[in-house]
């Protein structure tokens, strides 16, 4: 059984159908790029994947088990992590509680009163992931909006992985980076790898999924219509699917 | 002390503000028999602080749901709605003394309880329910009680207006116990930090997996709950449910928030910062009315100061993210 299974999902939104009964799995420490162009739903099937949009039809499992009915709070639990294209940080709040935004360390004082926000915890762990990450930010106490593009992805990157997720899902990462800001996330992406955890990179760039992904899987009007191994294709074949001119 | 601003997020402004708002007034206010400025004198600032106390109260609710990027009109009518409340069930209905805290609260929290219902389920502006609601609440308590004060509260009750244990008026106790505890839950817990996510990044909040229907409905609560607070106090006080407590209060409430340094479009906000707002909002009228300045004059200078102060943080802004 693979890590993550989707069978026959559809999404409409009104009178518009995005989602065409999509079949896509996933092997844990597997990298899979997704690719598309514009409108062909990939941002859609990564929503329906986290939970942030519930599936009209079909079905979505998750380490052998059922997570279609289930909310996304409920699925980032079980280990599905999504980094967002517009980087869903908070930015008036600071980098140690954007990372753990809805995973808030807490203690009880006196064991009395209410739980409470275990800062000097979520400080002390913010800095340990931001270190191992490799990253420079002035100091995890200031705003979030105060960093560069390629500071705030990194947040956003090590807000997935503090939690041991099992599939870490990224929708144009490297598209708004410096080159060599492009290059530490393609190295995040591998050594990930090597920790054994599942990536799904949305990306238009395909330099970079042909670095990073031993699959690529090709979404074209709601359908995947490809499901290429990296070492059996190339870029020209790619394109021919994306832009719907493959025989 | 700069430091502890900045955790809590108080404005270094606001505080000046006070300070120097005090000053000009201490000045311009009419001297007593004694050679002492009227507003310098202890009674004076237990006034100040007495009549801060009720809209510091609803602008602890407004702080809640301005920080989540909400807004609450119906803070003054719910007031209203909350005072009859409480007063009718002890007086007209002569139940036992508890029965106006636990009315006032109630009916509070229930006006809080349907706007964040109605919010959150029929996806309908916060600024429309809760305007329909300064509606709809304060004809409501003009029909609970006729349109008449309900007058002769029990004891028990005037003590929680009007009494003062240690020399302090005891809705200043109320105040601070209700500021306190605001503060802990808005800065310090999995709740409050949720809350300012939800404000500052809607979609980051629900991303993250916090239940943004939860949130608002128990927002929208405390928001009414605060009101009924609010309200009992009034009550108390006057020793009169009246249907026209907290006439215009949504104005004072929120621009105490608001120049306390909770961000109008949500994202960041502070209970401390709240009640410097809530000190000059009522150092701003009493002096006014030491000065004999009248009523209606004050109406205007209050909304002038709402206006200015959002005026100024959106120069602030645009300030930072040009640089």
């Amino acid at each position: 059984m693979s890590l993550l299974e989707l069978s026959g999902v559809e999404k409409s939104f009104g009178p518009v159908q995005v989602l065409h009964g999509v079949n896509l799995s996933v092997e844990a420490g597997e990298v899979v790029g997704l690719v598309g162009d514009n409108g062909a739903g990939k941002s859609t099937l990564m929503k329906t994947i986290t939970g942030v949009y519930t599936t009209d039809s079909g079905r979505i499992t998750f380490d052998d088990q059922d997570v279609t009915g289930r909310d996304p709070g409920e699925r980032r639990e079980r280990g599905i992590e999504m980094i967002y294209q517009d980087l869903a940080l908070a930015p008036q709040q600071d980098v140690a509680n954007n990372i753990f935004l809805g995973r808030e360390p807490t203690k009880r004082f006196l064991g009395i009163l209410p739980r409470f926000v275990d800062k000097t915890k979520i400080d002390a762990q913010a800095q340990e992931m931001i270190d191992r990450l490799g990253v420079h930010v002035p100091s995890i106490q200031i705003p979030v909006g105060m960093l560069s593009g390629g500071q705030q992805q990194t947040i956003a990157i090590a807000r997935a992985l503090t939690f041991k997720p099992k599939l870490v899902i990224m929708d144009e990462p490297t598209a708004a980076l410096a080159v060599r800001e492009v290059e530490s996330v393609l190295n995040l992406i591998r050594q990930m790898q090597e920790e054994g955890i599942a990536t799904i990179l949305i990306s238009h760039r395909l330099n970079d999924v042909f670095e990073a992904c031993g699959r690529i899987v090709v979404l074209r009007r709601g359908n995947v219509i490809a499901d290429l191994k990296r070492d059996e294709t190339d870029m020209a074949e790619v394109v021919s699917y994306i832009v719907g001119a493959h025989g | 002390m700069l430091k502890f601003l900045e955790r809590t997020h108080v404005r270094v402004e606001s505080l000046a503000v006070l300070l120097a708002l005090i000053i000009v007034m201490a000045f311009l206010s009419p001297v007593t028999g004694s050679g002492v400025r009227v507003f310098l004198t202890a009674n004076n600032f237990f006034n100040i602080i007495l009549a801060s106390a009720t809209f510091g109260i609803l602008a602890i609710g407004a702080t809640f749901v301005i920080s989540s990027a909400g807004i609450d009109l119906s803070l003054g009518s719910v007031l209203g709605l909350a005072s009859v409340t409480g007063a009718a069930l002890v007086v007209t209905l002569e139940l036992p003394w508890y029965f106006a805290i636990i009315g006032s609260l109630m009916a509070g929290a229930a006006a809080g309880a349907v706007n964040g219902f109605i919010i959150t389920r029929g996806h309908v502006p916060a600024f429309i329910v809760t305007l329909g609601m300064l509606g709809i609440a304060r004809g409501l308590a003009l029909i609970i009680s006729s349109g008449r004060g309900i007058y002769g509260l029990p004891e028990e009750i005037l003590f929680l207006g009007q009494a003062r244990p240690f020399g302090v008026p005891t809705p200043v106790f109320i105040m601070l116990f209700v500021a306190l505890a605001s503060h802990y839950v808005l800065a310090h817990t999995p709740f409050g930090h949720h809350t300012l996510a939800l404000g500052d990044n809607e979609n980051s909040a629900r991303a993250t997996g916090i239940n943004i229907r939860r949130q608002r409905m128990l927002l929208y609560t405390i928001s009414g709950l605060m009101a009924g607070i609010a309200g009992l106090i009034f009550t108390a006080r006057v020793n009169t449910g009246d249907p026209t407590a907290g006439l215009n209060y949504e104005l004072l409430a929120i621009t105490a928030a608001i120049i306390g340094g909770t961000n109008l479009f949500g994202g960041r906000g502070s209970i401390l910062g709240t009640m410097i707002g809530a000190l000059i909002m009522g150092v701003l009228q009493n002096g006014l009315n030491l000065m004999a300045v009248q009523a209606y004059y004050q109406q205007m200078a209050i909304g002038a100061v709402l206006i200015a102060a959002v005026w100024l943080d959106q120069i602030r802004t645009r300030g930072r993210s040009l640089q």
